[in-house]
């Protein structure tokens, strides 16, 4: 799959901005996706393409249209060096992968990168480069295939169940 | 050991000791929903099969994000949104209101202790009034509908104590921009932040609000005030079953950081295109040319906002140069500042006034800017593309010295007019 390359605090309005809200579809939405800030994105984007960023990818808004924006276009992954929490955590809930790899610096624009889920890493021209597991908790909703699912397996919830980080 | 405060209403919550790190499911006292992102959270509580809402009492509907409807697809959202409010006997405050956060607080949906979500990134404004906080998307509020209840990561806490007392036209909203520009746009990502010191302990909701706003565009999961009389007098009206208690950290809680400020030196602050923390002293600014000036947003449209911008104005005239848009947070604060004469004022000095809504803030609806234009705004975020075109500028500040620049049509010290 084909890098595309993001700098620091990529934001969720330029991800997809505000005035595109009104729509939920990522199809529609991913006709929008990076206007104005990367125009090239949504023209070129093939299914299965890789976003890589720096810090903080995802800042800003608790839209979940940013993450389906970018669903929408093909996207399945999304490698940064630190992600926002809301925006990490929307992925997760959608079906969007987003992995933590500190080494994003050295992964450049238009190689080919190939992700190993069960390894905990990934490799790009000839080089592997690690990514931190997802949270126990965060996996478990990623295992049932996202938390439309993992919810619709329960009927009510334990409350204040508990597990350590 | 001892505890922070959100680590105090998280074991509360749950009848037992929790820590910052902890993962639990912990029940939410309060859910909030608006235009934008509302229609997605109801569907997929649809999804995972969802019938009825856990509990439409505690669940609070509004628009304010496109208000009225711009788009027959907000038209149809806000329908949406309408009939299910209807069905499930939620209380919807509909376009009345005015923007989620004021309108939140105002009317006592959040108090100290409690645990409340929104699906709006800045739902963390509420920790002004002591409760825990915080945004979240519309799938989690999917299950929130359902369940009445999410997951948790319980987050560190950064202290951040202020002393000192503000200089005339230096206020909360410079003393945010200034704690932005320190911490850096990510760096209490996934923490709280706490907000103590003898500035905290003296200064009204409004600012105290205007604060809390902020903590996301640093990353954080809240920022809260501890509870004190200033917090228990604004809810004695407005949840008078909600008797006073004690709530603060421990004296021996740990923190994952210690940050200090003292605002006694502070000058106005200005957050400069495109990042929140991008900000300067105003003097490094002054000068630059704006085509708008924006009053208002969950950030800075309330009616102290709007009166220390009246007092600014005096019986001048904004610049022709500018276009000054006047947005009040709420019906409430809207109704302060049209008793106060201040609506009067503002339209004669050439203003135009909008009914509470979001307006510009967001960029989705009206007031948006062309190519090469720049906003001075008082809202809570100068991403490029954030008020329209992604070629204008946005610069960030306090109502003081959005007025006194829509007065000269240039970025103006709030003290020099």
């Amino acid at each position: 799959m084909r890098i595309w390359k993001f700098g620091n605090d990529i934001d969720t309005d330029a991800i997809i901005p505000g005035r595109y809200l009104t729509e939920y579809d990522p199809k529609k939405l991913a006709e929008h996706v990076f206007e104005g800030t990367r125009d090239d994105f949504r023209i070129a984007v093939k299914e299965g393409d890789v976003v890589v960023a720096g810090r903080n990818f995802g800042c800003g808004s608790s839209r979940e249209h940013a993450p389906l924006a970018l669903l929408g276009a093909g996207v399945k992954i999304v490698v940064a060096e630190s992600f926002a929490r809301i925006f990490y955590r929307n992925s997760v809930n959608t079906g969007l992968l987003p992995l933590i790899c500190p080494d994003t610096g050295a992964l450049l624009e238009g190689h080919d990168l190939t992700v190993d889920l069960a390894g905990g890493s990934l490799e790009s021209e000839g080089a592997r480069y690690p990514f931190e597991a997802v949270p126990p908790f965060m996996q478990e909703i990623v295992d049932a295939g996202g938390l439309v699912e993992y919810a619709k397996q329960m009927k009510e919830v334990e409350l204040c169940t508990k597990s350590q980080q | 050991m001892g505890a922070t405060l959100v680590e105090k209403i998280f074991s509360t919550r749950c009848g037992k000791e929790i820590e910052a790190g902890d993962v639990v499911m912990a029940a939410v006292d309060r859910a909030m929903i608006h235009d934008i992102t509302g229609p997605l959270a109801i569907q997929k509580f649809r999804e995972m099969g969802g019938e009825r809402v856990f509990d439409p009492a505690r669940i609070v509907m509004l628009f304010d994000h496109q208000v009225p409807a711009d788009s027959i697809q907000a038209a149809e959202n806000q329908k949406f949104m309408r009939e299910f409010a209807l069905r499930q006997g939620i209380h919807n405050y509909d376009l009345r209101e005015g923007v989620c956060h004021q309108v939140v607080l105002e009317k006592g949906h959040a108090a100290p202790g409690e645990i409340v979500v929104g699906s709006d990134s800045h739902t963390c404004t509420y920790g002004a009034a002591g409760a825990f906080a915080t945004g979240i998307g519309s799938t989690d509020m999917g299950f929130v509908l359902k369940f009445g209840a999410l997951y948790f990561r319980v987050p560190d806490s950064i202290r951040v104590e202020v002393n000192g007392a503000f200089a005339p036209r230096v206020g909360a909203k410079d003393l945010i921009l200034s704690i932005a520009g320190d911490i850096g746009a990510d760096g209490a990502t996934y923490q709280a932040l706490e907000f103590t010191g003898e500035t905290f302990e003296s200064m009204p909701m409004p600012g105290r609000m205007t604060c809390s706003n902020m903590a996301i565009e640093m990353g954080a999961k809240a920022g809260i005030v501890p509870p004190d009389a200033i917090t228990w007098e604004y809810l004695r009206e407005r949840r008078p079953e909600v008797r006073p208690f004690p709530l603060k950290s421990d004296e021996d809680a740990t923190y994952s950081e210690m940050r200090e400020f003292d605002v006694t030196d502070l000058v106005p602050q200005v957050a400069v295109p495109h990042n929140v923390d991008n900000v300067v002293d105003v003097d490094e600014v002054a000068g630059t040319h704006v085509d708008q000036v924006f009053i208002g947003s969950c950030t800075n449209g309330r009616y102290e906002d709007f009166a220390e911008a009246a007092e600014i104005l005096g019986d001048r005239k904004f610049s022709d140069d500018v276009r000054v848009l006047i947005i009040p947070a709420s019906r409430d604060e809207y109704m302060k500042t049209l008793r106060a004469g201040l609506i009067e004022k503002f339209v004669e000095a050439g203003a135009l006034v909008e009914a509470p809504c979001c307006g510009p803030c967001m960029g989705g609806s009206f007031g948006l800017l062309a190519p090469g234009e720049v906003s001075l705004s008082t809202s809570n975020r100068n991403f490029r593309g954030r008020q329209g075109s992604t070629e204008a500028e946005v610069y960030l500040c306090s109502a003081a010295t959005a007025a006194a620049s829509a007065i000269t049509g240039e970025i103006t010290d709030p003290r020099e007019v």
